[in-house]
């Protein structure tokens, strides 16, 4: 079989389990670790995908950046095991099989659509996004415009925490 | 030999790796040594002595101790983090070095790998920013997993700083990038084929070009940044054992608390092997390449060292520590008569500069540990966001000004 196929299945099936780790875990820490796992799962399929630099950028943005600060956040509150509570019926009767055959409708409909036959024949492994020069071109020439818009609304969020964190006067 | 010449990549890949782990094993260990000797030195002491010639047994006598002393768990511990957060700590700190080209990627195996270099990545130097990214982890997961007041201390303390020194850390390296206009590691030393020359060449004919010379404002960032990051002397809050015993490593015994040692020295390496490349000129040497002497250089330092080393042992050791350096006087010279070799000494001219630049660094750490006090924490946090940071924002921004300058006058 091909290592690249290994790969990803190893890979997906990493991320899949630390998705379910991260809802499953009682303590704070464990999830958040769940959730770094995620992330590295993915940027070894940004990998395989031949977009090193986007791999890169993602460890180092999400798991080595975002989920420090959780990490850090989780040990500042000292946050305690969470409680267990019993599910709701509506949960367990109704939320569950819905989400299933959510899941289920996604797979059919990437099954059968044009994307998802492009996606298997190796439409995304191509080296477009592979070479640093040609990404930041279209980032600075192209998509300039929505690329600062991003980083204006992401100013506004941190100024949004900080009037939320600020104390009474 | 089926699959060695089926697997060429595979099993030089392998081999490097085996060679480069051995020689940083071994590095780790005796840089320990190298510590205590010099510290020893500055405050007018003899340091380690009694363990073989010089000391020179002890880091294996001290490993040896980590690995025979009992393992301590608290029973309070979140055992599984417990136990992870120093493979964390240490692995990520070793995988760094995999990236690091020790000389010029001209050098090649018969089957045309690099010798000196596991990978040549195009983005070498993001990947290796996103491995020591992760190294908070290792430090952090410590202090908390430990369940006590002052491992948890010590982690929160360790992993603020190194958050904060990180911005810094990474925006100073910015301007090396901008000018060089490439990540990978061997074309920020030598150049890339149609464009900047990277830090070969000569001002005046003898001043190499190397980056610290325009850049001198964010080596001095890098370096102090690099120095918090790894949680050194004058930036060791995390560890100040007059207020918080050991700080995140309070709790560790045995090997593990080795691992976490052995992880701060390979990191160390990391930041010096990051500053050699980026500022230093790497595998490059200071004199033009006319002057063929400098080849022999390696060669004839060695042999100075035998004959240093048999004049020791002849005059000053006694028993058993007589044996030991005559060894050490026999591997010196017989190293320095096949480093004179001339294709050998022409050969290792690369590891051997690299090498060089990689020990004035830590020397230089050593150096400020056995000097300077230890920062108080506000002091540590005003320094690097209200000093440190606009400092090397101010690098970057006139950097890139310079850069774009001519090209904005051409129109």
């Amino acid at each position: 079989m091909n290592v690249a196929i290994i790969m990803f299945f190893a890979c997906a099936l990493l991320a899949v389990a630390g998705a379910v780790l991260l809802i499953l875990a009682r303590e704070p820490i464990h999830s958040a670790l769940a959730l770094v796992l995620v992330m590295m799962a993915l940027a070894v399929l940004y990998l395989l995908l031949g977009a090193p630099f986007i791999a890169a950028v993602q460890i180092i943005v999400y798991a080595g950046a975002i989920m420090v600060l959780f990490v850090f956040v989780i040990m500042l509150l000292n946050a305690g095991v969470e409680e267990r509570t019993d599910f709701s019926k509506i949960a367990k009767f109704g939320g569950v099989p819905l989400g299933f055959l959510l899941l289920l409708e996604i797979a059919h409909w990437l099954y059968h659509s044009p994307v998802g036959t492009a996606i298997a024949n190796g439409a995304g492994s191509s080296n477009e996004a592979a070479d640093t020069a040609q990404l930041s071109e279209m980032l600075f020439r192209q998509y300039l415009f929505p690329f600062e818009a991003t980083s204006i609304l992401i100013l506004i969020a941190i100024l949004g925490a900080l009037v939320l964190a600020r104390k009474e006067q | 030999m089926g699959f060695i010449s089926q697997h060429p990549v595979l099993v030089a890949a392998v081999v490097k790796i085996a060679v480069l782990l051995f020689i940083v094993m071994t590095a780790l260990a005796y840089l320990t040594w190298l510590e205590r000797k010099v510290i020893a030195h500055i405050q007018s002491r003899w340091g380690p002595y009694n363990v073989g010639a010089h000391g020179l047994l002890q880091p294996l006598a001290d490993g040896l101790k980590f690995l025979f002393k009992e393992d301590v768990t608290p029973p309070t511990a979140d055992r599984f983090i417990y136990t992870l957060a120093p493979f964390l700590a240490l692995s990520l700190g070793l995988t760094t070095i995999a990236l690091i080209p020790f000389g010029p990627p001209s050098v090649l195996f018969p089957n045309g790998q690099q010798i000196f270099s596991v990978v040549d990545l195009n983005i070498g130097l993001l990947f290796l920013f996103a491995i020591t990214s992760m190294g908070v982890y290792g430090v952090a997961l410590a202090g908390w997993s430990s369940n006590s007041k002052y491992a948890l201390l010590g982690g929160l303390r360790s992993s603020a700083q190194m958050i904060s020194y990180e911005v810094s850390l990474t925006i100073s390296v910015v301007g090396v990038v901008l000018l060089a206009g490439t990540l990978n590691f061997n074309e920020l030393i030598g150049g890339i084929p149609h464009g900047s020359t990277g830090q070969t060449g000569y001002w005046l004919h003898f001043i190499p070009k190397w980056n610290v010379i325009p850049q001198f404002v964010g080596f001095l960032c890098y370096l102090t940044a690099a120095i918090a990051e790894t949680n050194r002397v004058p930036f060791d809050l995390p560890e100040a054992e007059t207020e918080l015993v050991a700080g995140f490593h309070t709790e560790y015994s045995a090997f593990k608390f080795a691992m976490f040692f052995m992880a701060e020295y390979a990191n160390m390496i990391t930041v010096s092997c990051l500053a050699t490349i980026l500022f230093l000129g790497g595998w490059l040497s200071p004199f033009p390449a006319s002057w063929t002497w400098q080849n022999y250089l390696p060669g004839a330092g060695l042999l100075l060292l035998a004959v240093y080393c048999a004049w020791n042992t002849v005059s000053e050791m006694r028993g058993i520590a007589r044996l030991q350096l005559g060894v050490v006087t026999l591997l010196a010279g017989g190293g320095g008569l096949i480093c004179l070799y001339p294709p050998i000494a022409a050969g290792i001219q690369g590891p051997f500069w690299f090498t060089a630049k990689i020990l004035a660094i830590l020397f230089f750490y050593i150096w400020m540990r056995a000097t300077l006090p230890r920062f108080r924490y506000d002091q540590l946090m005003s320094f690097g966001w209200k000093l440190l940071l606009p400092v090397s924002l101010a690098n970057l921004v006139i950097t890139a000004f310079v850069i774009v300058w001519p090209l904005l006058r051409k129109g």
